[in-house]
C-alpha cells in the first residue's frame, strides 16, 4: 500500500526535472528500488498509469532496476547475498552483519523528447 | 535524451522530517516513532510507558490509524496531550501528517513525544517523521519468525520491545533463538522482554528509554 505514496513522490521528482529541461515529453522512467524495501513494481506501474494521465509523462514506460539485498561480515569483512531464511555469513558462519545494499529507492535517470 | 537523476524517491518526505527534527531539538523534545503490527501492543506500551515515566516526564503522544479516534481515547484518559491522526487508508504515517500533529501539540509543555504509527511491519520502516529513536514492538503470539519476513523493519530499529511474555507457557516461541536473529538482523538493537498485562520488564524498559532522552528535563509544570 505504500506504493502510492512512492510513486506520488516519485512522479513528482520526475515532473520537476522534464520542466526543467523544458521536455514535451517523458518516454521512459529508470527506477532503481532495493530488494528489502519491499515496493511491488505492478504496484508502481498501476498507480503511475492514473497518475500520468493527461500529463506529459502519459505513457512513458517504466524500468525497474531492482538492487539484491547485500549484507557485510562484521567478523571476516567480506560481502553476500542475503537470502530469505539465513542471514549467516557463509565464509566464516558469523552472525554480526550489516546490510549493504538493497535499501535503494530512487529515480536514475528519464528519458525525455 | 536521457537525464540523470538519482534522486531519493522519498526526498520529500525526508526534508519534512528534518524539519520536524528541528522543531523538535527547538524544544527539547525527544521523539520515539513506535511501530508494530497490528494487536502487537503498542497502545498498551505507550500506556504502560505513561504510567512508568509520568511523574518525572511531560509526555505527548501522537496516534496514527488508518481511522477511528479509540486509541486517542484511551490516552488522554491519562491525561496527555494527545493527537489523533488518521490517515483514511494509507498504511503509515508520513513526515508531513506528523508536522500537522505537531502544530496542534502544546510543544512547550511536553519532554517525551510517543508516536504510534500505523499497525504495520512493511511501509513505516520507509518513512522517516523526524523522530531520534525507532522502537518496534512485537509480540509473543505472532510467533518468532517475523525478523526473517520482515527483515527491513527489524534492521531499521534501535530497540525491540517483546510483549505479551506473559503468554509464554501457551504459545510456541523460542526466545532465545528470537533474540539472536535480532542480534544477527540488527546487532544494535537493545532488546526489552514486557508484559503489559503483569507489567513485568515495563520499569527496565521505560528507565532505558528514559536515559536515552540524555538531556536535563524541563521542569514538570504542575497544575495550580
Amino acid at each position: 500500500m505504500h506504493e502510492l505514496a512512492i510513486t506520488q513522490s516519485m512522479f513528482e521528482i520526475v515532473l520537476q526535472q522534464a520542466e526543467q529541461a523544458h521536455a514535451k515529453k517523458v518516454t521512459k522512467i529508470n527506477l532503481v528500488i532495493g530488494a528489502m524495501t519491499g515496493v511491488v513494481s505492478d504496484s508502481v506501474q498501476f498507480y503511475l498509469d492514473f497518475m500520468t494521465k493527461d500529463t506529459i509523462a502519459e505513457n512513458a514506460s517504466v524500468s525497474f532496476k531492482t538492487v539484491p539485498a547485500q549484507a557485510r561480515c562484521r567478523n571476516c569483512n567480506q560481502t553476500f547475498n542475503l537470502e530469505e531464511f539465513n542471514w549467516t555469513c557463509p565464509h566464516c558462519q558469523g552472525n554480526i552483519i550489516d546490510v549493504i545494499a538493497g535499501k535503494e529507492l530512487f529515480v536514475e535517470s528519464i528519458e525525455v523528447e | 535524451m536521457e537525464i540523470k537523476i538519482l534522486k531519493n524517491i522519498l526526498g520529500a518526505n525526508d526534508r519534512i522530517a528534518a524539519k520536524n527534527r528541528e522543531l523538535l531539538d527547538a524544544h527539547k523534545i525527544f521523539a520515539v516513532n513506535i511501530m508494530a503490527s497490528p494487536g502487537a501492543g503498542k497502545t498498551s506500551v505507550v500506556l504502560q510507558t505513561i504510567r512508568a515515566l509520568q511523574d518525572g516526564v511531560r509526555i505527548g503522544v501522537i496516534e496514527g490509524d488508518i481511522s477511528s479516534s479509540i486509541d486517542a481515547e484511551l490516552v488522554a484518559k491519562q491525561d496527555v496531550p494527545v493527537v489523533q491522526i488518521n490517515t483514511g487508508g494509507e498504511c503509515h504515517l508520513e513526515a508531513v501528517q506528523v508536522q500537522d500533529a505537531l502544530n496542534n501539540l502544546p510543544l512547550a509543555e511536553i519532554d517525551l513525544l510517543l508516536i504510534e504509527n500505523v499497525g504495520n511491519l512493511v511501509c513505516p520502516a520507509e518513512f522517516t517523521l523526524g523522530e531520534h529513536l525507532k522502537v518496534l514492538i512485537a509480540s509473543v503470539p505472532e510467533g518468532d519468525d517475523k525478523p526473517f519476513k520482515y527483515p527491513l523493519m527489524f534492521n531499521t530499529v534501535d530497540a525491540l520491545v517483546l510483549n505479551k511474555i506473559d503468554l509464554l507457557p501457551y504459545v510456541k516461541f523460542n526466545v532465545d533463538g528470537f533474540t539472536k536473529t535480532v542480534k544477527n538482523i540488527n546487532a544494535k538493537a537493545e532488546i526489552f522482554k514486557v508484559s503489559c498485562t503483569t507489567g513485568e520488564g515495563i520499569t527496565t524498559w521505560a528507565k532505558w528509554l528514559n536515559s536515552r532522552m540524555g538531556k536535563p528535563l524541563k521542569k514538570r509544570i504542575t497544575s495550580t
